[in-house]
């Protein structure tokens, strides 16, 4: 009998001791893992340079050559921009429906959780129905819903839905008026981040002022306030320093303003109406999950049912709610990929598309892309995880 | 009614319940329940399981609604008008079975929360309150934990001084001790009792018939959402005078 570091006994035979055994069969798994891998980049390494495909990342320089339908924040051309543009442009459009898509996702979850729980009869039976019939329709099908059967179907340009003068619907998209800086616009800018940041004190203040004299402010109230009044004042002292370029019927086409095109529109309302009913889902279990004697405990203290569900219930329906809704979140970025099923220019659509095809550098681009998700989604998640933490609940 | 009878009335009683009936759907909970409770009485009710106690104690700060009858708490009707349910709140506590301490908050602000939000007490006022009445319940030391963190007994005694810190004139208390530990069962019991010391009016769900003894000036036995007997408390275990009580009081007696 020997005794090792820690003080325990060991057996006669260090193979019929289970720490022993659990760190042979570790190493085991390991050399296997590493000499699979090797094997599989070196047979992939010979195989390519026998059909004589050059890899590394060059192509990244080279120009695209081709035309792509959305581009945002930056200038595209398809002589001149290369593949590495390509790329940029796809993450963009992705992170930008994926951003919204999580936005909206979110205010339309909530709403339609807590309306699931509605003691009305028929608003709990409109959320009921939502959820059930988005939850169990694929989304691929319900992004070709959108996009063939809603928005292409929409009039053509010259037949536009108008709602007033300047907003109109048509089977290329929305279109409403945008809104040209000029001269002095900045003032507006500092406006608007100036009541941001006074909103930012005085809900400070209002909660110093709350512990000395016990008086309630209506934060928000004079938070919303502030954020319209600020820039409206700012605009009015420079002279309106903006010109508004509304949308107008060209010889094709609209003209002017700002449109929506309905590739991302579909993408945004698809993606976000199937994910709203998973999040509704998440919410209602989440606020079930608070024991009805919570609300109980705070009624009886003569607390009123809006603060109630502000302190009582929502801080601890949150914890339930924030993981499941991190993976909804993962689940939304992820699911943007289907976007090359409608043609919007997505990262994959673009890059892991229409780059590959042209390039051949199969390895390089899906890798890239991969890389892209794996990234934004541990963005997420790790965003999410710090804010769990913050409201875990302390216990024992 | 005269106005110097409503003054009277005023002063001396705290509770009444007037012809009140309850039903759940088709079920009917609470039946003719008649009761006058005095400024400073101390009320146990008891019954088996099912018979309509916490029912009937929820009705009077309007955790449940009455259907047909009259509530009148301070003087105050209970109906469906919202700032009245919300002032007799104020006035009534209620502690419960199983503590409903907020577990996201630590027991100084289970106890500020309320004095802050409703009665807009300042910060520092309010924690100087809670501070004291968790001081009565012998658990200053506890104020910054979680609940999770305490036993069962500290966690209803912490529910108690939550209930105290809001002044309430009149405490309603749900079968306090039914969840705890036999071990812990004492020093929550002595809490009240040194409640009802200082002359706090009291209803209380128990099955703790040494407290009842004890401490209060009347006991009441329910049965079927009926009040089959109300008497001081050595008449009622000495007496009894209908068959149910005495079937019921033999079997807790036998049990405890």
């Amino acid at each position: 009998m020997t005794t090792d570091v820690q003080g325990s006994v060991t057996g006669d035979s260090i193979f019929r001791d289970p720490r022993y055994r659990a760190i042979f069969y570790q190493i085991l798994v390991i050399a296997l893992f590493v000499s699979f891998v090797w094997y599989v980049g070196h047979n992939t390494a010979i195989n390519l340079e026998k059909r004589g495909i050059a890899s590394g990342f060059n192509f990244l320089s080279q120009p695209a050559g081709f035309g792509i339908g959305i581009v945002l924040l930056m200038d595209y051309s398809s002589q001149t921009s290369t593949h590495l543009d390509v790329l940029i442009i796809g993450i963009i459009n992705t992170l930008a429906v994926s951003i919204s898509g999580i936005f909206l996702a979110t205010i339309i979850g909530f709403i339609f959780g807590v309306l699931r729980l509605s003691k009305n009869w028929v608003v709990n039976k409109i959320a009921a129905v939502y959820i059930e019939v988005i939850r169990n329709i694929p989304l691929l099908v319900q992004l070709m819903f959108w996009y063939f059967a809603v928005l292409s179907v929409l009039p053509l340009t010259k037949d536009s839905i108008q709602i007033g003068e300047n907003f109109l619907i048509n089977n290329r998209g929305v279109s409403f008026p945008a809104i040209i800086p000029s001269n002095g616009f900045w003032l507006i800018t500092v406006a608007f981040l100036v009541a941001i940041v006074a909103s930012i004190f005085i809900r400070k203040w209002a909660h110093k002022r709350q512990d000395l004299t016990g008086q309630v402010f209506p934060v928000l109230w004079a938070s919303i306030g502030l954020i319209i009044a600020l820039p409206v004042i700012a605009s009015l002292i420079m002279g309106n320093p903006f010109t508004v370029n509304y949308p107008e019927f060209g010889r094709f086409s609209i003209t002017g303003g700002w449109s929506l095109e309905p590739e991302f529109l579909a993408l945004l309302l698809g993606l976000s109406i199937y994910t709203g009913a998973f999040i509704a889902e998440i919410v209602r279990s989440g606020i079930n999950a608070v024991s009805h004697g919570q609300t109980e405990a705070a009624h009886s203290l003569g607390l009123r049912p809006g603060i109630t569900t502000r302190l009582v219930i929502l801080p601890q329906a949150l914890r339930v709610i924030v993981p499941p809704l991190t993976s909804q979140y993962l689940n939304l970025t992820k699911n943007s990929s289907l976007a090359t099923a409608i043609g919007y220019a997505d990262i994959t659509a673009l890059f892991a598309g229409t780059s590959l095809n042209q390039t051949g550098q199969a390895i390089e681009c899906i890798m890239i892309t991969m890389i892209f998700y794996l990234s934004i989604s541990l963005l997420i998640s790790m965003f999410m995880n710090w804010y769990n933490k913050r409201i875990a609940l302390v216990e024992r | 009614m005269s106005e110097a009878a409503m003054t009277q009335s005023d002063i001396d009683v705290a509770i009444q319940l007037i012809g009140m009936h309850k039903w759940y759907g088709e079920f009917h909970v609470l039946k003719d329940i008649n009761l006058t409770v005095e400024r400073g009485e101390k009320i146990v009710v008891c019954g088996p399981s099912g018979s309509g106690k916490s029912t009937m104690i929820r009705c009077i700060n309007r955790l449940e609604e009455h259907q047909q009858g009259q509530i009148i708490v301070d003087g105050i009707e209970l109906t469906n008008d919202v700032k009245k349910i919300d002032e007799i709140r104020r006035e009534v506590g209620m502690v419960f079975q199983h503590f409903n301490l907020f577990p996201h908050l630590t027991v100084l602000e289970n106890c500020t929360l309320a004095p802050i939000w409703v009665r807009k007490t300042p910060k520092a006022e309010a924690e100087e309150i809670a501070m004291k009445f968790l001081e009565r319940v012998k658990i200053p030391e506890q104020a910054l934990k979680y609940p999770g963190q305490l036993s069962g007994g500290q966690q209803q005694r912490v529910a108690i001084a939550r209930s105290l810190c809001m002044n309430p004139r009149i405490m309603l208390f749900d079968e306090p001790t039914s969840a705890l530990d036999p071990e812990m069962i004492s020093e929550v019991l002595d809490t009240m009792i040194s409640l009802a010391e200082e002359g706090m009016t009291m209803i209380c769900v128990t099955h703790e018939m040494g407290f009842a003894k004890t401490v209060a000036d009347r006991v009441i036995f329910m049965d079927e959402g009926e009040i089959i007997e109300q008497a001081p408390p050595t008449e009622f275990f000495e007496n009894p005078q209908s068959e149910r009580t005495q079937l019921f009081l033999s079997q807790i007696l036998h049990n405890g």
